[in-house]
């Protein structure tokens, strides 16, 4: 087995795991807010907004890659203000993430937005017409009954991110052990003379891990659905 | 107290409501589109009045000249939705706690285990919304309503979804609410005999105004007027009378006559509002021959209301009151009945006692 993943292949596993999970992690929270307020809320600019949201799914990841750099590049707009704050993005692992995480967000609020828009409007009426301010209506009533929903989005956000080439290459390059995730090292295999046998066993390791996400995302979703048809 | 005055224009829809009420059932009576769920909404804060207001008790909860307007979680205003919206995520037990997790501890002051036990939902406590049949749902609903400790109930056609069985079991659950818990109620419907039972003021509603506001038995008749012919019906006060054990009847007074229920009916001397459809009258010139006087109701023609080949006689009760009979023109003609010759002339009216549902009288 040992000779299945060499050393560099294992830090590229792990990177890639652990940018994913920041990713999703980190993107979470805003996911959520963003797909019920595009559910539920009426206000001016939503379309712009909205378009916004999914334009990292129709660019081309290189091009959204090139703005990453633009902007949150050493020099950007926003890398110099973060660098002051001591947070450096470009050519580091965080920087990976925060490629991944906009990359899979319209994934993610697509999913989210779609579960929170079958909430029958009348329930959240009835939690206010029970006293439930708009907070205590949402953590009691919107999020729960999307749940199912949300882990369709968060799956896919993070499967997003473990496929992720194209614009993480474009901001942060491919460095081994700091930006070289899983899939920018299959990509140096195909490049090198002899590499085709490390390639494959990646390839494989990348297809197990995503088998596992979504193995996991559908018993964790059954078990919600479940939960709501209890008895 | 609640006094409404508010206006909405939504797309074409133009609503104009304004009516008080102190205790008891005050119902919105109309037909679909009549404006009655939207005037719920307003009343209960899902939506904001372009003008007018909302007062509770002297609370002023919504007022467009003081730019008032407080959102439905700050109202204390109760819904029951026609189709319950039981939370399906929670148990019934957490369904009927969750308003009162909101509740001020000082306003609590319904009991828990007092509207579990008048509804009869203890056996389901433990069980989830899905479990339930739509009689039980709509229980839970009532319930988790009450227990958010309201000053005001709105219920929003709760009964229209249930088969008469499971409605005739719930509407005495929402007679016993009015009475023990003293909640004042806006009862909405489009049915004319629940709203007879339970109100005791009514608000009629057409295409977003109010066309009369009273007494069921003043309002609901007129309300029905250009309703299909077996929607026409009469509302009449009535008392109850002694039972006979023999048969299982009970005696209904009124001053024109008595009629007969088939079946019980507790307290005698009570007062109620009888609902009587005008296809189940006949009418007859000369005291019924042959048949007891007392199934007869006896008043004079008032008016006649043709309707292709049939006619609706209007009968002044004597006493008060009055009745409407479905026949047809001829018939009229052949008993000699005509306004202008024989205005004066006494008739009888027979009520079918098989018509009459004593499940559905009502209190007065």
């Amino acid at each position: 087995m040992h000779d299945f993943l060499g050393p560099d292949d294992w830090t590229a596993v792990f990177l890639s795991l652990r940018i994913a999970i920041v990713a999703l992690l980190g993107s979470l929270p805003f996911g959520i807010l963003v797909a019920y307020a595009l559910a539920r809320w009426h206000f001016p600019g939503k379309t712009l907004v909205t378009a916004l949201i999914y334009l990292p799914l129709v660019m081309p990841p290189v091009v959204t890659g090139y703005l990453l750099l633009i902007g949150f590049g050493r020099r950007g707009v926003f890398g110099q203000a973060l660098a002051d704050l001591g947070i450096v993005l470009s050519f580091r692992w965080t920087g990976a993430a925060l490629a991944c995480a906009i990359m899979g967000f319209p994934l993610m609020v697509r999913a989210m937005r779609l579960s929170f828009e079958a909430i029958d409007p009348n329930l959240e009426k009835a939690a206010s017409t029970l006293g439930a301010n708009p907070v205590f209506r949402f953590l009691l009533v919107s999020l729960p009954l999307a749940f199912p929903g949300i882990i369709v989005g968060a799956t896919l956000s993070f499967a997003r991110a473990l496929g992720e080439f194209g614009a993480t290459i474009t901001f942060v390059s491919n460095i081994p052990g700091e930006t070289q995730t899983i899939s920018a090292l299959i990509y140096t295999y195909t490049q090198e003379p002899g590499g085709d046998a490390s390639a494959l066993h990646l390839t494989l390791v990348s297809l197990l891990i995503a088998a596992v996400a979504i193995v996991a995302s559908e018993i964790i979703q059954a078990r919600g659905e479940k939960r709501l048809a209890r008895g | 107290m609640i006094d409404v005055d508010v206006a909405r224009r939504i797309g074409g829809f133009d609503l104009k409501v304004a009516f008080r009420n102190d205790d008891g059932i005050i119902a919105l009576f109309g037909r679909s589109g009549a404006g009655k769920s939207l005037t719920i909404g307003l009343i209960a804060g899902l939506d904001r009045p372009d003008h007018g207001h909302v007062i509770l008790d002297g609370r002023v909860l919504a007022d467009t000249e003081r730019r008032i307007f407080l959102p439905a979680y700050r109202r204390r205003i109760g819904i029951v939705f026609q189709d319950s919206q039981l939370f399906p995520h929670l148990g019934v037990r957490q369904n009927l706690l969750f308003g009162r997790w909101f509740a001020a501890r000082r306003a609590r002051a319904i009991g828990f285990d007092a509207v579990v036990e008048t509804l009869g939902i203890g056996h389901l406590l433990g069980r989830t919304p899905a479990k339930l049949s739509g009689g039980e749902r709509q229980r839970v609903a009532i319930g988790r309503a009450l227990l958010s400790c309201p000053q005001l109930l709105l219920m929003d056609e709760p009964l229209a979804a249930l088969d008469l069985e499971r409605r005739l079991e719930i509407l005495p659950l929402i007679e016993r609410l009015r009475d023990e818990f003293k909640i004042p109620i806006v009862y909405v419907s489009h049915d004319i005999e629940e709203v007879s039972r339970l109100a005791s003021r009514v608000v009629v509603l057409e295409r977003g105004h109010v066309m009369a506001i009273g007494d069921p038995a003043d309002v609901l008749p007129s309300a029905l007027s250009d309703d299909t012919r077996i929607d026409r019906a009469s509302v009449l006060a009535m008392r109850v009378g002694k039972r006979d054990e023999t048969y299982g009847l009970t005696e209904l007074i009124h001053p024109a006559g008595t009629i007969w229920l088939a079946g019980a009916h507790s307290g005698e001397g009570t007062k109620l509002r009888v609902v009587i459809k005008a296809t189940d009258v006949t009418l007859s010139v000369a005291p019924p021959q042959g048949l007891s006087i007392q199934g007869a109701l006896k008043g004079r023609l008032a008016e006649v209301e043709a309707l292709g080949p049939l006619a609706i006689a209007h009968i002044a009760l004597d006493g008060d009151g009055t009745l409407l009979a479905m026949t047809t023109r001829r018939a009229l003609d052949r008993l000699g009945l005509d306004l202008g010759l024989d205005g004066g002339q006494p008739i009888f009216a027979l009520v079918k006692t098989a018509a009459l549902d004593e499940r559905l009288v009502g209190g007065a």
